[in-house]
């Protein structure tokens, strides 16, 4: 008789469940990262993350937990924007970027303009 | 004699079916002319813990949660996979390419900036240093620079990701910004994702 003593995933620990050979949180919660579903399931619920484990490719799914671990860690650090937060920051940095671009490739038109005497058109035309 | 009651159920509620009680939780986040706000925030996080979450935050706070939540759940929806991580990825990737473009930009700008100074110094001493420059050659290069090193057009970008304060959200347009053409390569999403995504 083979000894069948596979240890629980993590999932099936935090439910007090049987882990069976076909559970759909196996693979992606291991039994030593026990907070990476406790944060998923405070968050999601564990209902709601095997709908939408069972809605995308089997291929798909190692980063569907990933990433729905990673919001439930930001929501947990930051219960009111979560990663929105993150987000909010990232696009101000992008636009303060652009802006910044933007005034040197003007700066540098400027020179091109001088450089070139006469030449006015010189971003005419050719585009992209 | 009571006064009429006909206030309508909000949104939450009237996807519940149930009565929609004056200190219900959800009634002032979730308006009914905007079902499909309740709808998304449900299916991705559940009543039950939007519940728990929003008891758990000071009462001001709460409008701002509740916007940051739906947006979560409309992206989590709109890429079951990714959801607003890969929007994050995304930005990350976007953040990294606008530095190298501005570093090589600034980079020609000190050139041109020394050549000037330069120019400048020897036409006072009468002589003409850009006559080289004058077939057009400098201004091909820095011509060709600026549109290789185009910044990513707005239409690609969300515009505005600030939380709203008014409870002015609309299915089809996110109140956190305008992601409908929005896409995510994989490629950005997934190495990069998971490699420099933090949520600390």
């Amino acid at each position: 008789m083979s000894n069948y003593t596979n240890s629980p995933c993590a999932a099936c620990k935090f439910l007090r469940r049987k882990c069976t050979s076909d559970c759909v949180f196996a693979p992606y919660f291991p039994p030593e990262e026990p907070t990476k579903f406790a944060n998923v399931h405070r968050i999601f619920g564990a209902s709601n993350v095997s709908k939408i484990l069972q809605e995308v490719a089997p291929h798909q799914r190692e980063d569907a937990v990933n990433s729905l671990a990673y919001e439930a860690e930001a929501r947990l650090k930051d219960p009111v924007y979560g990663c929105v937060g993150a987000i909010s920051v990232l696009q101000r940095q992008v636009l303060r970027l652009q802006r910044e671009l933007e005034e040197t490739n003007a700066d540098l038109m400027r020179y091109a303009s001088c450089l070139g005497g006469e030449t006015t058109s010189a971003y005419g035309g050719r585009r992209g | 004699m009571a006064s009429s009651s006909t206030n309508s159920p909000c949104a939450a509620c009237k996807f519940l079916r149930r009565k929609c009680q004056p200190e219900c939780v959800f009634a002032p986040y979730f308006p009914p002319d905007q079902p499909q706000k309740f709808a998304n925030v449900h299916k991705v996080f559940g009543a039950s813990n939007v519940t728990k979450l929003l008891n758990e935050l000071h009462p001001s706070q709460r409008e701002d949660a509740v916007n940051s939540l739906a947006y979560e759940a409309d992206m989590r929806l709109r890429d079951p996979v990714y959801g607003c991580v890969g929007v994050i990825s995304l930005l990350q990737h976007q953040l990294r390419q606008l530095q190298i473009d501005l570093s090589c930009a600034k980079s020609e700008l000190s050139k041109y900036q020394s050549l000037g100074i330069l120019a400048a110094t020897h036409q006072s001493l009468g002589i003409n240093l850009l006559a080289g420059a004058a077939d057009g050659t400098a201004t091909a290069a820095v011509r060709d620079h600026y549109h290789h090193h185009q910044f990513f057009p707005r239409e690609q970008m969300f515009g505005g990701l600030d939380v709203p304060a008014g409870n002015n959200y609309d299915g089809g347009i996110l109140a956190i910004g305008q992601i409908t053409q929005f896409q995510q390569p994989r490629a950005a999403a997934g190495e990069d994702g998971r490699r420099t995504v933090d949520p600390s």
